[in-house]
């Protein structure tokens, strides 16, 4: 049976459906970054090679994953960057806390990372008395509302700029009401800087780890990520263990085709990358630089020659973009950190896949998304083995949760299907009974209602194909 | 729920997983041949880099080996910059120190920590001046290695930066612009690429310039090209 904390994809999307705001400001943004990702491709020959070349760069790196991770390791620490690892999010945490109060830290202002979102880190550290600030422009507008992103890229996108301008007016001490999307920024330019200054430490994500040099690379807009990570004398960064490169010249067409496939950029308009602290010569810079290599069921899905494909992800956010059912119903109705479809496969392989059943079930398996991934992950494929998995409790399988996603009513209704089509005499008096009545049912009645809650029912022919046959015969010559 | 286990158990757990399900088997090839078409002859890597700059805002200002002192002078005086923070020990800092006459903008050397003059640097510098290492052909671009000569604050904290670029160091791409500079053999502490002034698109998908590092990004373009 499900688990009681189930929840349930199908009702959050049905609600998100009736909010035309947010349906109108998910449709303008989505249809932007579409074309803007189409324009950066002209060659789709080239596009095909790029894809072709980056897929090759990340199953290079997931072969090689433990030496690469032991590589970047010891580079780091020759530099001077000090290395920890997390099993789960909750150790990531303690760990993070811990390098913060050993420096006495009480103000962390953070660049844009999604892996800090699966932690959890802001409620953490705030329960701890450490005030934990987003600084990207859309992690901070999402922040000032106690809200979650609603997409890995553009966290604020379910947002239009009425209720910005309201928001900031109300939550921005000082603020004047206005509209206008440079004056918000300048107002949000105003505090955070303040902030940068004061800060005692940064942290930040990672997009891309590189064994052969100990370096993080960091890709960004704004500033803040460089801003977090060279003004606070502590710098923190986070990744999860897939994100290790063998080489920094195998970055770059990663580097080229997430921008591309991102945002519908050529380049970003900072591209940081560190690899290590302050040098002795150095005016400034932090002092300390940490990196948390962070599991959480990734050396799970590692195990499994097909689920590895998730880790190949470099978090482009291309198959939300595209994909019909997030443009329609946004990132908020998935409840999970990472929505959109590699959300369906990546969510239900950390947190289960009983108590996110829904969310494998929440796809028309489309392919837009596998279409469109620079790292060719295919989410489609994977789905359709995680709803197996659901259901079954295959010997071998390492998925968490396997097997609870099972509920009797649709156990019952298989074991019947099966019996009626194992029997001739049953199957005609079934099918019998179905071109006769089948009409008369109700579109209310159980199992049947779920299909027209947003279709009209299915109507039987009046006589079954076999019977037509063995009445009317088969012309042969 | 906590967790405290230390870190080193992590590491033996995680590592062991990973190694008990890694299997040895050839490592698929790289067709890099996608990325080496990307080529053009030295000029038009330079109408490559200012175009993919251009269309992100930088500002371009032309000058030769000799006259790029004078221009980034000029250009101060013309916006009434009232200091230009620089590294006084860079190559292209000396260069401009030397060149540089008393009154007007003023020279600001960056030679202390940054403790030591940090509210400074966030309210009452102008500008800030670097010089760079290359540039990027393919989708325009200036790649710097900040250090002891040139900190990293220079071209993020002032609100205009007037980074030096000379033309016969556009490499073709990001790519080949890492190979060329062996950033793959050893990388300083810090090292970036920077396309154009800080910017957002985080409030309904409108650009917005000069969130949180520079507004402006003037870029001098030293023609030494033969």
């Amino acid at each position: 049976m499900h688990a009681e904390t189930e929840v349930l994809f199908r009702d959050s999307a049905a609600k998100a459906l009736l909010d035309p705001q947010l349906r109108a400001n998910f449709r303008r943004a989505m249809d932007g970054l579409m074309a803007k990702r189409r324009a950066q491709f002209p060659d789709p020959s080239d596009l095909q090679d790029m894809r072709h070349l980056s897929t090759a760069i990340r199953s290079r790196s997931l072969l090689n994953l433990p030496d690469l991770l032991e590589q970047f390791e010891a580079n780091c620490t020759k530099n001077g960057i000090q290395v920890h690892w997390a099993e789960t999010c909750e150790q990531a945490n303690e760990l993070i806390l811990g390098i913060l109060r050993s420096k006495g830290a009480k103000t962390l202002v953070k660049g844009k990372s999604m892996v800090s979102e699966e932690m959890h880190l802001n409620a953490f550290l705030e329960e701890r008395g450490i005030e934990a600030l987003e600084s990207d422009l859309g992690e901070y507008i999402i922040q000032l509302d106690g809200e979650t992103p609603s997409h890995i890229i553009m966290p604020a996108i379910h947002k239009n700029k009425d209720q910005i301008a309201r928001q900031f007016s109300q939550k921005i001490k000082d603020a004047k009401y206005t509209e206008d999307v440079d004056e918000l920024t300048a107002m949000a330019r105003r505090v955070l800087r303040q902030k940068f200054l004061d800060a005692d430490a940064g942290l930040s994500g990672v997009n891309f780890a590189v064994a052969e040099t100990g370096t993080l690379c960091l890709v960004e807009n704004e500033g803040n990520g460089r801003m977090s990570t060279h003004v606070p004398p502590l710098h923190i960064a986070v990744m999860g263990l897939e994100k290790v490169v063998a080489r920094l010249e195998d970055v770059a067409p990663l580097y080229a085709i997430l921008t591309r496939s991102a945002t519908g950029q050529a380049v970003s308009t900072y591209f940081n990358l560190i690899t290590g602290p302050r040098g002795m010569e150095e005016m400034d810079g932090p002092e300390e630089v940490h990196v948390v290599i962070l599991d959480n069921g990734r050396s799970r899905m590692y195990a499994d020659p097909q689920l590895r494909a998730t880790l190949r992800c470099i978090r482009c956010g291309a198959c939300m973009n595209h994909c019909p059912v997030y443009t329609r119903v946004g990132g908020h109705a998935y409840e999970a950190v990472y929505p959109g479809p590699i959300g369906k496969i990546l969510t239900p392989q950390m947190e289960g896949v009983g108590v996110r059943h829904d969310l494998i079930h929440g796809s028309s398996l489309c392919g837009a998304c596998a279409e469109v991934c620079p790292v060719e992950i295919p989410i489609p494929d994977i789905l359709v083995r995680l709803r197996r998995e659901a259901t079954h409790e295959d010997v071998g399988s390492n998925v968490i949760g396997k097997g609870t996603g099972r509920t009797a009513t649709e156990d019952w209704a298989w074991r019947l299907w099966a019996g009626v089509l194992k029997r001739p005499t049953l199957y005609r008096v079934a099918s019998w009974f179905a071109t006769r009545f089948g009409r008369a049912l109700p579109s209310s009645a159980p199992l049947i209602k779920d299909w027209t809650q947003s279709r009209s029912k299915p109507v039987p022919a009046r006589r079954s194909l076999s019977e037509r046959v063995r009445a009317e015969g088969v012309p042969h010559d | 729920m906590t967790d405290h286990r230390p870190s080193s158990d992590s590491r033996t757990a995680i590592l062991g997983r990973l190694r008990a399900s890694s299997e040895t088997g050839p490592l698929p090839s790289l067709d890099t041949a996608v990325l080496e078409r990307r080529q053009w002859p030295a000029a038009e890597r330079v109408v490559r880099l200012r175009k993919g700059m251009e269309a992100v805002h930088t500002e371009f200002l032309e000058a030769t080996t000799n006259t790029w002192p004078a221009v980034v002078r000029a250009f101060c005086d013309r916006e009434g910059l009232k200091n230009l923070l620089f590294g006084p020990t860079s190559e292209a800092g000396a260069a401009l120190a030397r060149s540089w006459a008393p009154g007007g903008t003023q020279l600001m050397p960056y030679d202390r920590p940054v403790e030591a003059f940090k509210q400074e640097l966030f309210t009452g510098v102008d500008a800030g001046f670097t010089g760079t290492v290359g540039g990027v052909a393919e989708t325009g671009g200036l790649l710097l290695m900040p250090g002891p000569a040139e900190p990293r604050l220079l071209s993020l904290v002032p609100p205009v930066h007037i980074a030096m670029l000379r033309a016969s160091t556009i490499q073709d791409s990001f790519w080949s612009a890492v190979k060329a500079l062996g950033w793959g053999r050893s990388l300083p502490a810090n090292a970036l690429l920077i396309s154009g002034p800080s910017k957002t698109a985080d409030i309904e998908q409108t650009l917005a310039y000069g969130v949180h590092g520079p507004k402006r990004l003037i870029v001098v373009l030293v023609n030494d090209l033969t």
